[in-house]
């Protein structure tokens, strides 16, 4: 891993006045012929990003979900599991793949479990949030009318909290974007990987560097339409 | 099993690494014990302590005016947005690969990326401050730069500091891929592991999470003693006692 990350300065080094393709690459420069001919090289890099993202953050969501649910049903829970998973949240994830390298090993395991417990902090506030703020009234109207506690969660209570569930899904994604390009340093793949192949070579930088960003500003955008869909009746409040 | 067999030993060579200089894993010099990461960690609290610092002195009074005066709201909030979508390792490449590396470099992205949590919670703090109380101030004489300063920054504070507090550990976070733009912090064991070794990862990374939790901590007690006395009354939310089926109560209209 070391040696990637140093190995590409001496290239800088080399000094050739021509713009030429060569020299392009010998000077670390942006290369858009480069870039052309070695775009595939992102490709799978890419599409794990997207792997360890969509893995990490469904996994997250399931468990917050069932801790936020616990702690709505369990009120004396909250404290705890909030306090639990603000440490977790915490702790940064550089480090936690270190410290769970002698527990799960190398590899996307532990980009996983650490991008996990990352995760877990915002979507159990998030989904928190979202029940507490259902008016009281609303509560009152469906046990009028004889619903169960239940059909009451699920009917009334989680629908009224979908902005906000759906507001923790966009920070934890784009976080968890974010700080999957880190997954190399625990053995894990990703676009980071290939950016710290050739940290000083600005194709290499912008590309790997762009695709993250774009990953991130995609999904983002993506959770934006789901809630446009989910929730017409919020549509005239959006705008 | 026999990863869970070898598990506390470990943690215990990490521990053991933190406390006493060894050879390295190369050969040749001696690493870690407590001298060399002392001066890493002081080393990594400084970098981080600039960008901090310098993004509350531009964030803040940032946010308070833009907050006050009701503008620049998609600024302050698309910042954020942003910010979370760069992430911290591409923007450090990015001025590895244009700017170069040093110290002023490392200080500088941690900087950019301490700038968003602070100037949008500063803003989403002040706005959410009732605008009656602003009027009642008002009203009661007061100048507008004292509205800012006696009314709306102290009922902000506990949202100005969890901003400061996220950017913090962000920071912190960050400053440990600071070696690779050649700037010594906590991440030069983590990142250089032919030299330090596993046992110097571990340590490193023991390290980073100790700092980064006493950060968070000493930041929340400062702002449970900067918070004004009123507010903390009602501070302690959690959530509301579950209602069974009771006539509704009055209720006040949020002003969130």
């Amino acid at each position: 891993m070391s040696e990637a990350l140093f190995s590409a300065p001496p290239l800088a080094q080399v000094e050739i006045q021509e713009r030429t393709g060569e020299s392009c690459i010998a000077n670390n420069g942006f290369c858009p012929d480069w870039i052309v001919d070695n775009f595939d090289r992102y490709v799978g890099p890419f599409f794990e990003h997207i792997y360890l993202t969509v893995v990490s953050v469904g996994i997250g969501f399931a468990i917050a979900f069932a801790l936020a649910l616990a702690a709505h049903r369990v009120r004396w829970t909250f404290g705890p599991i909030s306090g639990v998973t603000q440490v977790l949240y915490t702790v940064p994830s550089l480090a936690a793949f270190f410290l769970l390298q002698p527990i799960t090993g190398r590899g996307n395991l532990t980009a996983i479990v650490a991008l996990v417990a990352y995760t877990l902090f915002i979507f159990f506030a998030n989904i928190s949030a979202g029940l507490q703020n259902v008016p009281g009234d609303v509560k009152d109207a469906g046990q009028g009318m004889g619903l169960t506690d239940r059909q009451l969660l699920w009917k009334v209570e989680l629908p009224l909290a979908l902005p906000e569930i759906l507001a923790g899904l966009r920070i934890a994604t784009t976080t968890t974007i974010g700080l999957a390009t880190l997954a190399f340093f625990a053995g894990g793949d990703g676009l980071g990987r290939v950016l710290a192949e050739q940290p000083f070579f600005k194709s290499n930088v912008v590309i790997a560097g762009g695709l993250t960003v774009l990953l991130a500003a995609a999904f983002d955008l993506l959770i934006l339409g789901v809630q446009r869909l989910a929730m017409p009746w919020r549509r005239a409040a959006i705008a | 099993m026999i990863v869970l067999a070898s598990l506390p030993g470990q943690f215990v060579d990490a521990i053991d690494f933190i406390l006493h200089e060894r050879e390295s894993v190369s050969g040749g010099v001696q690493v870690g014990g407590l001298g060399e990461m002392a001066d890493l960690t002081a080393n990594h609290i400084a970098v981080s302590g600039v960008a901090i610092v310098a993004a509350v002195a531009l964030s803040l009074p940032l946010g308070l005016l833009l907050g006050h005066t009701g503008r620049g709201e998609f600024l302050a909030i698309s910042v954020s947005n942003v910010g979370r979508a760069v992430p911290s390792l591409v923007l450090l490449f990015f001025f590895l690969a244009y700017l170069g590396i040093g110290f002023v470099n490392v200080a500088t992205v941690l900087f950019l990326l301490a700038i968003p949590p602070i100037l949008t919670n500063t803003f989403v703090g002040v706005r959410q401050v009732d605008r009656d109380t602003v009027d009642a101030a008002r009203g009661m004489g007061m100048s507008e730069t004292q509205i800012v300063r006696r009314v709306e920054l102290p009922l902000a504070l506990p949202t100005i500091f969890t901003g400061i507090r996220l950017s913090a550990v962000a920071v912190l976070a960050t400053a440990t891929i600071a070696p690779l733009a050649n700037v010594l912090t906590l991440g030069t064991p983590i990142t250089e592991d032919q030299t330090y070794g596993a046992a110097g990862q571990l340590g490193a990374a023991i390290l980073v999470a100790t700092v980064t939790l006493g950060a968070d901590g000493l930041l929340r007690l400062l702002q449970r003693a900067m918070t004004p006395r009123g507010l903390k009354l009602g501070a302690d939310e959690g959530p509301p006692e579950k209602r069974k089926l009771t006539l509704p109560a009055m209720r006040r209209e949020s002003t969130t």
